[in-house]
């Protein structure tokens, strides 16, 4: 019998049962909730007079319209000034308090970017099967976890069963072999492999991403990495348990202690696939071929290196993908065969659940050290992801790096990853964002998003255009 | 949930690849905390020519005549058709919700993301996957002829044209099993308590660290 993947083992691990026909009921370990997808589930619950099957399973945290702006925020949840969000993070508190839900409230040192306190508090684990109802869940995976994004129905599924319907999903493996240039981080990673299998290429798999690229990556680049794994179409992505792995988890407020962290090490020691596990498809980039990535387009596989052109639709032949192009450059404003350095920001975001941890933090900032950021761009957002990597930069000193910089240094928040709360773009303006998602709107009617890596941004926000990262700080150029 | 059997209905078209949820449903209405009345805001950025806010009165708003849904032949549309990969992006159930308050019943397109695949299961809304040929010649059809209608058959698993012909289609039969019958997921699944307070016991004793309370 061949081996199993690592996605087989986690599976099989959580199988509470088959059903004839071909689907399963998976045991879910943790269920993440906010403030955006929750709502109608606890009120499903209480409809059918049903309760949570396993309260202590779920941890509460607002995120996604929390203001990030400092004043608004100090004012906790009734300092909210849209009314309709300040609902929707005030049903949540109500919601956490009737179902006793642990809640990391909004301005408590626990808070933050979902997909970030996770793994930063051991409320993730190695192992665990992880939900929440939000697509970006795939991030949990780089620890080892099976992470899946979930509906809201879904989300009512869990609380009330702490079991998921699910069909087993397919193997991918995606192997990135080599060492990565200097300036070319875990973000141009995934987006050249988004720009290399297309956003509905891993529909249908469970993502394994692994390769000698991926293991000399630390945790935060793991978890970009599988942020992104659906953006790709795969609902599931995830890292093999190694050494960097259980550096990171060791010591986490909620990781295993003791006698209970040894066990814990043994069990997660088979967390890999076996040598001579078979994957229904296999995709191979070289970490050498990868250059600095930009996203041209309004979809995340519409990217390009940093130093080549904007594409132009006439050379494409297959139709659909012609008028997509064309669409594309329209709403972006792009015109065929234009220099991706050509390209002109009015604003800049850096953070989301993609690259707002200290690592991302301290890259942007390594880049904007002693520079500041160019007149022809209004704004600049560096929104850490959560209280705790807010504190750490602060202590390290990134904040003053930033605003000296003319960067504004705010809250732990989605910020303009989507628009939610006051942070975003006016239509027609081009941002250099670090977020996941480039869609049409996403960051703001009419807004035109470029999907980079935390230094690409600082280096945009810097130049006032897109700038090859390594020649820019090899230049030592300033503005 | 709504039971779905058969259903005919006048068919819309989408027509571009990788329609993304924030497309169908804009993020500003996700702020909502129930499940209704998402209806007037699907496909909003493209419906109306100005920007929408939440819980504005959508009937005085600028429509875009180019919008097929603001078009009087597509007036009560309730299949909708589709191109490849159609509801990419994030897993808001906001957005099968807005598409089932406006009215669709079915859609069609060659393929579709997985969360909003099984989002739609879950609110009575049947997502079909025919392939790519099969949709194109539906689309030419539909734009030939004012007032096509088909007729969805989830008992026999067919899409039947006006002209009578039939193209089969497959869904999963649990799915299948729950559309048909307007079956509660969360209730079938509660019949198997006993297996998973077993599973949850003998998992505690191998993995008791999963069990730890946070906070
Ligand atoms: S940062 Fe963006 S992608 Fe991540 S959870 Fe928030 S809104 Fe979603």
């Amino acid at each position: 019998m061949a081996g199993q993947t690592l996605y087989d083992k986690l599976w099989q691990d959580h199988l509470v049962k088959s059903r004839e026909d071909g689907t399963a009921l998976i045991y879910i370990d943790r269920h993440l909730i906010h403030e955006v997808t929750s709502p109608q589930a606890f009120e499903g619950l209480r409809l059918a007079g049903r309760g949570l099957w396993r309260k202590d399973s779920l941890v509460a945290t607002p995120d996604h319209n929390v203001p990030s702006e400092r004043a608004e925020r100090a004012g906790g949840v009734a300092g909210i000034r849209d009314e309709v969000s300040r609902i929707q993070v005030q049903t949540l508190d109500e919601n956490c308090n009737d179902f006793e839900v642990v809640q990391f409230g909004i301005n408590e040192p626990g808070q933050g970017i979902v997909h970030v306190i996770g793994p930063e508090t051991g409320a993730t684990l190695p192992g665990m099967t992880v939900v929440c109802g939000d697509s970006h869940t795939s991030t949990h995976g780089a620890l080892g976890a099976l992470a899946h994004g979930i509906g809201t129905s879904e989300v009512e599924h869990v609380m009330a069963t702490q079991c998921l319907i699910q069909k087993k999903m397919k193997n991918m493996l995606v192997r990135v072999d080599g060492e990565l240039g200097p300036g070319v981080t875990a973000k141009d990673v995934v987006l050249a492999i988004i720009g290399k299998i297309g956003t509905a290429g891993g529909t249908g798999y469970a993502i394994e991403f692994g390769g000698s690229a991926i293991r000399n990556m630390s945790m935060e680049g793991r978890m970009t990495i599988c942020n992104m794994a659906i953006e790709a179409g795969a609902r599931a992505g995830m890292v093999a348990v190694d050494q960097v792995t259980l550096d990171y988890v060791n010591g986490k407020p909620y990781a295993p202690k003791g006698e209970q962290w040894e066990r814990a090490v043994e069990n997660w020691s088979r967390l890999h696939s076996d040598a001579d596990a078979v994957f229904d498809a296999v995709v191979e980039l070289a970490a050498e071929e990868i250059e600095p990535q930009v996203s041209w387009g309004t979809s995340p596989e519409m990217v390009a290196s940093v130093n080549a052109r904007v594409p132009d639709p006439a050379a494409e032949a297959d139709q659909t993908r012609r008028t997509g192009i064309e669409r594309a450059l329209e709403y972006m404003g792009l015109s065929a065969g234009q220099a991706i350095g050509d390209i002109r920001l009015d604003r800049v975001f850096i953070g989301s659940c993609t690259n707002s941890r200290i690592e991302d933090l301290r890259a942007a900032a390594a880049v904007a050290k002693g520079r500041r950021k160019a007149d022809s761009v209004k704004q600049v957002l560096v929104v850490p992801g959560s209280q705790s990597v807010k504190a750490q930069a602060e202590q390290e000193g990134l904040h003053e790096i930033f605003t000296a910089a003319g960067f504004e240094w705010r809250e732990p928040s989605c910020s303009m990853c989507l628009a939610m709360n006051a942070d975003k773009l006016g239509a027609g303006e081009h941002c250099a964002s670090t977020s996941n998602r480039n869609f049409e709107g996403r960051q703001g009617y009419g807004g035109r998003t470029h999907l980079v890596s935390p230094a690409m941004a600082a280096a945009a926000a810097v130049a006032g255009h897109f700038v090859d990262v390594r020649e820019f700080v090899a230049a030592g150029e300033t503005a | 949930m709504k039971a779905f059997t058969q259903h005919q209905g006048l068919v819309a078209p989408m027509d571009r690849a990788n329609v993304d949820t924030d497309l169908i449903i804009p993020k500003q209405f996700l702020k909502s905390i129930k499940r209704t009345g998402f209806g007037p805001n699907l496909f909003d950025e493209l419906r109306y020519l100005d920007e929408g806010a939440p819980g504005q009165d959508c009937s005085q708003r600028p429509l875009n005549p180019d919008f097929p849904l603001n078009q009087e032949r597509y007036r009560g549309a309730s299949v909708l058709l589709a191109r490849k990969n159609f509801g990419c992006g994030s897993s808001r159930e906001h957005a099968p919700w807005a598409l089932d308050d406006y009215g669709f019943r079915a859609i069609i397109a060659p393929s579709f993301a997985d969360i909003f695949f099984n989002n739609c299961f879950k609110n009575g809304l049947l997502p079909i996957v025919l392939d790519e040929d099969t949709v194109a010649q539906l689309f030419e059809e539909m734009y030939a002829q004012e007032g096509y209608a088909l007729t969805i058959d989830l008992e026999q698993q067919q899409v039947v044209k006006p002209d009578g012909t039939t193209i089969p289609f497959e869904v999963d039969s649990f799915r299948k099993h729950c559309l048909l019958n307007g079956l509660d997921d969360i209730g079938l699944t509660l019949e198997d308590a006993d297996a998973i307070s077993a599973y949850e016991a003998k998992r505690r004793e191998q993995a008791p660290w999963l069990f730890d309370a946070v906070k």
